[in-house]
């Protein structure tokens, strides 16, 4: 989820379709090979089918994680600060835009994608289901889930397939401007007065265990994750991604004197890993299944925006229509 | 009657043993600061550029307010790259400002630390937002002003103003094609879109006259560093808008009453909640870095 992948019972349940051996064999020798995927190529239902979700559950993630950002864009605290977290959020928009148009080219339309966000079937990012309660959050935000989604999509980057490795190029340059920009409002807040230290060591107890679930759940045990990995859609687990970002992060919390809220943070010199407690993933199923503090909130923001502008589609439809002298087909909807 | 049994005459201070004390108004709301009218050139320069800037602060802030929540992913980036625009545009009118100014004021302190009847903006630019065609009608009536506006502006013989002008003058052009194109769509799309934009300009339209506001500032100042006055360009305006309309299938409304005051600070009751919400952040911890 945004850039990981998570997969539910009822994706593991999907039948596996048979396919050409010879063929299967060949695709394996190209993605050994490090050749990438491009859309016209032959590909194993079950690549196409993991990247779809893949690559639409990240897209829907940039477009909810709009959200929470949002929700400070008009009360950010100088002209500085507000307009970088408007061409923040607004670059999300663009990477939604780009990964959808990306995951057209294996054969959906984003009309379809975005259906499925609205209609609750589709899943994106955990974490865009918490609230941003203070202007902590957006530095925070910033710097754990920038930063954890620069994890991921570095090594996306070198994904087997063409477009979405693309598409994770351009788009890892613009989350690590976000990373560095909230790790900076961070580094302020916490040389800051009592209240400004206060409010960001509340943002990092709120959001730092959220963060580190957003990696996904353990899955070494997943006979897909072996598949993923061969095909190279993953190139590392869930939980060694996890550790290089505990690893990146703690030292920054140390630079800035802020606490982490793990009791059992501790430095394992043998492995040269910051070992960290166990993780609530009754918690995470929760969110993930639609119980979050804010999954329907988000949902209903959506499909309102959505709703709303059904009479600005149909015009550009139509005026489009008329341009081009085609017969007018009555305003059903147009992009989404 | 006893005299000290008066239960029903209110707190008078009558009869008390010291007079209360009365607190010159003067002292309260400290000197009394004339700007608009003062006639004074420095003044009337720093009134000037408060008006575009506020004008472009409040605008870009309620179109940032779409953000996440346009009818398209491309509008939201398109009102996103409006809005950043428009606020940078601000920013840069604030320093020139606060320069002439001198009082040490940045431009944080005049977007933050301002109450509403202080700001100068047109109170068109503060009206909500309504839905997509009240926004979309309301940045092509504004904007079809800026782009002739900041061009003449971009000639004044006061460097940092011109050069301020002559960037927001390329941003605006961009800006005015954006908002005309979506007229456009709108007004010849379907029935419904063509009543929505048509009842939205004719909601907007009375608010376009104070675009077209001057007083002694815009006299000053065009005589101080040659910056166009706004009245001079209402012709040019009109044709702009009202070709975009015709070829949009939308007719030219007709203003049945034209309020005004933004620019003297009399708005509607919108901008104080807007800014309240916008400030509420900065004031809660005064002199805090960010
Ligand atoms: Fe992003
Ligand atoms: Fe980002």
């Amino acid at each position: 989820m945004y850039g990981a992948n998570v997969e539910t019972a009822a994706d593991r349940k999907a039948p596996a379709p048979v396919e050409d051996p010879a063929l299967l064999a060949e695709f394996q020798a190209r993605i050994d090979r490090g050749e990438s995927i491009e859309p016209k190529d032959w590909m194993p239902a079950r690549y196409r089918r993991q990247l779809v979700r893949m690559m639409s559950q990240h897209a829907h993630s940039e477009i909810v994680g709009m959200l929470p950002e949002g929700n400070w864009i008009t009360r950010a605290p100088n002209l500085r600060r507000k307009m970088a977290l408007i061409a923040k959020v607004q670059d999300e928009a663009g990477h939604g835009h780009y990964i959808y148009c990306g995951t057209e080219t294996l054969g959906v339309s984003r009309d379809e994608l975005v259906d499925d966000l609205l209609a609750g079937r589709a899943k994106y990012s955990q974490i865009f289901n918490y609230p941003t309660l203070t202007w902590a959050d957006i530095g925070v935000i910033g710097w754990f889930v920038d930063g954890a989604a620069i994890v991921n999509q570095t090594v996306l980057a070198k994904a087997s397939y063409g477009p979405y490795a693309r598409a994770m190029i351009r788009i890892c340059k613009e989350e690590n401007f976000h990373k560095r920009q909230g790790f900076e409002i961070c580094a302020v807040l916490s040389q800051g007065t009592d209240a400004q230290r206060e409010m960001l060591q509340d943002a990092v107890n709120r959001w730092w265990w959220p963060s580190l679930m957003m990696f996904g759940p353990s899955d070494t045990d997943s006979p897909n994750s072996r598949d993923l990995l061969a095909w190279r859609i993953k190139r590392f687990t869930n939980d060694e991604l996890r550790q290089r970002f505990v690893n990146l992060t703690v030292p920054q919390a140390q630079a800035i004197g802020v606490r982490l809220p793990d009791p059992d943070l501790r430095y394992d010199a043998d492995t040269q890993n910051w070992v960290f407690g166990e993780i609530d993933w009754a918690e995470f199923w929760a969110v993930v299944n639609g119980n979050g503090p804010c999954n329907r909130e988000r949902l209903a923001a959506r499909n309102k925006a959505h709703a709303d502008g059904a009479w600005v589609r149909q015009a550009a439809t139509a005026y489009a229509a008329k341009r081009a002298g085609a017969p007018r087909d009555g305003g059903s909807t147009a992009a989404a | 009657m006893a005299p000290d049994a008066t239960p029903d005459e209110p707190e008078t201070g009558a009869g008390a043993p010291v007079a209360p004390r009365i607190v010159p108004v003067t002292t309260t709301l400290g000197p009394l600061r004339p700007t608009a009218t003062s006639g004074q050139p420095a003044d009337a320069f720093v009134e000037y550029c408060l008006r575009l800037a506020d004008d472009r602060l409040v605008l870009g802030h309620r179109l940032s307010e779409w953000c996440g929540h346009a009818p398209i992913l491309e509008e939201d980036i398109a009102l996103a790259n409006i809005a950043l625009d428009l606020i940078g545009q601000a920013e840069a009118f604030f320093s020139v400002a606060a320069e002439a100014e001198g009082r040490g004021r940045t431009p944080d302190d005049f977007a933050y630390f301002r109450d509403d009847v202080a700001f100068r903006n047109a109170m068109l630019c503060e009206l909500p937002n309504g839905d997509f065609g009240v926004t979309i009608a309301r940045q092509f009536l504004w904007t079809a002003l800026q782009v002739p506006f900041t061009k003449a502006l971009s000639a004044a013989s006061h460097a940092q103003l011109a050069g301020a002008a002559a960037k927001a003058h390329k941003e605006h052009v961009y800006h005015l094609r954006h908002a005309a194109d979506w007229v456009l769509k709108l007004g010849d799309g379907t029935p419904e879109s063509h009543a929505r934009v048509q009842a939205a300009l004719d909601g907007l339209w009375p608010y376009t006259d104070e675009l077209f506001y001057a007083d002694g500032v815009d006299a000053a100042v065009a005589a101080l560093v040659g910056a166009p006055v706004v009245t001079a360009l209402r012709e040019d305006w009109a044709r702009t808008v009202e070709a975009v309309l015709r070829q949009a299938t939308l007719s030219v409304p007709v203003a049945d009453w034209t309020p005004a005051g933004g620019r003297l600070g009399r708005h509607t009751e919108h901008l104080g909640h807007m800014l309240a919400e916008m400030q509420s952040l900065a004031r809660a911890h005064p002199g805090a870095q960010w």
